[in-house]
C-alpha cells in the first residue's frame, strides 16, 4: 500500500478545502475521502488507488436519516447501509431500496459501507483490479483486455470500445428507480444532482465515472415523497445465493389502478456501465394493462440495443427474464 | 487457589509460542519484519496490562483503542488495518486473516457492538472506539454461550474461520433475523468456511437462539 497521511477534518469545510487540492476526484485521486473503507481500502491494498492523503469523514455530522417537509427522506452521506435498510420509513415507503441494500454484500460490510461510498462503488472488473494488466479506466489509453478476455460478468448496456466495466452497486439501482437526488458541497458551493446525471458513461473517458470534481463532498441524498400505493421490488440474480455481485438485477416501482399501469420506474443492475435506468421500459409499461405480454414487451425494450461480449451474451435473455419476473411479482403483490 | 484455577497451573507453551521459539530461525527468514515483534510480544504475554505498543516509525500516529474492555495506547502507522493492529501490535491472534480483501469474514470483530471486517478498516479510524475480539467473548473456562454451542455442535473442522464465524453469530443475535435456518444462512453468508461446516454452524446458532 502506498504511504499516505491520515487526516480527520474537523468539519465539512475543512474536508472540502483539503480535497480541493487533489488533481482529480476520479481514478487515481491524490486526496480521498474515507467512508466505510470497504471499496477504498481494498483498492489501496491492490495499489489501484494510491492517495497521498486520506480524509476520514466518518465523524462529520452526516449520519442522519430525516423526513423532509415534502414527505420524502434525507439520507446523510455517512449513514451505514444496514441502518438505511432497516430504517422504518425506508422499509415502509421505499421497500425497493431496503431490499436492494440487503441483497448486497454481507452483514459486516453493510455495517461499514456508507451511502456516499456506495454511490462511488468501483467496478469489480478483474482487469481494473489488477495493476499488472492494461485498463483504460485505471490507465487511460492503455487498452481494454476485457473486450477480448474474461468478460462474463461485465456490461452489455452503455459500453464503449474503451470500457465494458459493470457498475456493481445494488443500492444505486434502487436509487435510480426512486429518482433520488444527490447533494454535493464543493469549493464553489452546493449543488443538487439528479441521480440519472450523477454517473457517466465510459465513452472515451472511462476513468471519469461521476460528475464530481476535486473537493466535491457528497453530503446527503434525498428521495422524493413516496408514491402512494406503489408496488416495489428488487430482484437480484447471481452465481450464488448470497454475498455475490449481480449477474443481473431489476428494481421496479409500479403504480397500478384498475389493472392498468399508471406509473412505472425501472432500473437494472449488473448489466450497465452505470446504474441503468430504463425510460424505454417505463414508456412501454405506462398506460398499458398489467399482464405478461406487457411485461415481456417492456423487458424487450429495456434490452434493446444491448451489446454482448464473447462471454456475457446470456445476460441479455437473463435480464429480460429477470425484469419480466420482477414486474409480474410486483404487480401481484 | 484450587488446582482448576488457570492462574495456579504451570505455564504450558502454546502452539504459537512453541513455533515462535523453536522455529524462529526459519520463520524469521520468511517473515523478517513481523516475527521478531511477535516473539517479543509473546514473551510479554504473561503481563497483559499492555499500555503502549507499536513501532516507533515515521508517520506513526498515537491512538487509543479500547479492546475487550482494556485501553491500549498504540502508535500506528496510517496503513495499518485494524486487523493487523489487533494481531501484530496488540498480539491478540484469535482474529484471523483469511483473504485480507473483505471476501471471507475470518477477520470479523465488533466495533461499538456491531460486526465489521477488520481487514477493510484502518486502525486509525477507530481511535477511542470499543473493539471486541473473540478473546473478549469468553475464556476456555467460561465460554460465551455461542462458543459453547459451536463446541457442542462440532461447528468447525480446521477452525481457521471459527473466530470470525462466532463473532458474526454473536452479533446476529441482536440483529433483525427471521426464525428459520434460511434467515440465519443469509445473515451468515459473509463468513466463508472452506471445510464446509455450514450445517453445524447454523445448528449451533439456532441452539443459542432457542435457549435465549
Amino acid at each position: 500500500m502506498h504511504i499516505f497521511k491520515f487526516i480527520r477534518p474537523t468539519d465539512a469545510a475543512a474536508a472540502i478545502a483539503a480535497a480541493a487540492q487533489s488533481k482529480t476526484a476520479q481514478q487515481g485521486a491524490d486526496v480521498r475521502f474515507m467512508g466505510g473503507g470497504t471499496t477504498l481500502i481494498d483498492l489501496m491494498k491492490l495499489n489501484v488507488e494510491t492517495p497521498d492523503r486520506v480524509l476520514d469523514i466518518n465523524r462529520l455530522p452526516l449520519d442522519k436519516i430525516e423526513a423532509t417537509p415534502d414527505g420524502g427522506v434525507k439520507i446523510g452521506a455517512t449513514v451505514r447501509n444496514s441502518d438505511l435498510a432497516h430504517h422504518p420509513k425506508v422499509q415502509k415507503d421505499y421497500l425497493v431500496l431496503s431490499q436492494a441494500i440487503l441483497n448486497g454484500a454481507s452483514a459486516q460490510i453493510r455495517n461499514m459501507a456508507t451511502v456516499g461510498g456506495n454511490l462511488l462503488q468501483r467496478t469489480r472488473c478483474v482487469y481494473f483490479r489488477d495493476t499488472a494488466m492494461s485498463c483504460n479506466k485505471r490507465e487511460p489509453g492503455s487498452g481494454c483486455p476485457a473486450i477480448i478476455g474474461h468478460n462474463r460478468t461485465l456490461a452489455i448496456l452503455g459500453t464503449s470500445e474503451h470500457c465494458i466495466a459493470t457498475n456493481p452497486s445494488d443500492m444505486s439501482v434502487a436509487m435510480a428507480a426512486l429518482e433520488a437526488t444527490i447533494y454535493v458541497q464543493g469549493p464553489k458551493g452546493s449543488r443538487a444532482i439528479p441521480f440519472a446525471d450523477f454517473h457517466l458513461l465510459p465513452g472515451n473517458t472511462p476513468h471519469r465515472e461521476t460528475v464530481l470534481d476535486p473537493g466535491d463532498l457528497i453530503t446527503h441524498v434525498t428521495l422524493p415523497p413516496p408514491v402512494v400505493g406503489s408496488k416495489q421490488l428488487y430482484l437480484k440474480l447471481r452465481d450464488r445465493a448470497s454475498y455475490e455481485f449481480a449477474l443481473v438485477s431489476a428494481a421496479v416501482v409500479l403504480t397500478i389502478a384498475s389493472g392498468r399501469i399508471t406509473r412505472a420506474r425501472i432500473a437494472l443492475g449488473g448489466v450497465g456501465t452505470k446504474p441503468w435506468r430504463s425510460p424505454e421500459a417505463e414508456g412501454v409499461l405506462t398506460g398499458k394493462t398489467a399482464n405478461e405480454a406487457t411485461f415481456r414487451q417492456a423487458a424487450e425494450a429495456a434490452l434493446h440495443g444491448a451489446k454482448p461480449q464473447s462471454e456475457n451474451g446470456f445476460k441479455i435473455e437473463l435480464a429480460k427474464r429477470c425484469l419480466t419476473y420482477a414486474l409480474r411479482t410486483a404487480a401481484a403483490s | 487457589m484450587s488446582d482448576d484455577d488457570p492462574k495456579s497451573r504451570p505455564p504450558s507453551p502454546t502452539r504459537r509460542k512453541f513455533l515462535l521459539t523453536s522455529g524462529s530461525g526459519v520463520a524469521a527468514s520468511l517473515v523478517a519484519v513481523y516475527v521478531p515483534a511477535l516473539a517479543e510480544r509473546a514473551a510479554e504475554e504473561s503481563h497483559t496490562d499492555l499500555t503502549s505498543a507499536g513501532p516507533n516509525i515515521e508517520g506513526a500516529v498515537p491512538i487509543t483503542l479500547r479492546i475487550n474492555g482494556k485501553d491500549h495506547k498504540l502508535n500506528v502507522e496510517p496503513r495499518t488495518t485494524l486487523l493487523d493492529c489487533i494481531r501484530e501490535t496488540v498480539v491478540l491472534t484469535g482474529t484471523k486473516k483469511g483473504c485480507d480483501h473483505g471476501q471471507c469474514g475470518a477477520c470479523t470483530v465488533h466495533v461499538n457492538g456491531r460486526r465489521v471486517l477488520s481487514c477493510l478498516n484502518l486502525a486509525l479510524m477507530h481511535d477511542g472506539e470499543e473493539i471486541t475480539t473473540v478473546e473478549g467473548l469468553g475464556t476456555p473456562e467460561a465460554m460465551h454461550p455461542m462458543q459453547a454451542s459451536f463446541l457442542a455442535c462440532d461447528a468447525y473442522q480446521c477452525g481457521y474461520c471459527t473466530s470470525g464465524q462466532i463473532m458474526s453469530a454473536v452479533a446476529l443475535l441482536k440483529e433483525p433475523c427471521g426464525p428459520d435456518d434460511a434467515s440465519v444462512k443469509e445473515l451468515m453468508s459473509g463468513n466463508i468456511c472452506r471445510c464446509g461446516a455450514y450445517a453445524n454452524i447454523v445448528e449451533a446458532i439456532q441452539q443459542v437462539r432457542k435457549n435465549a
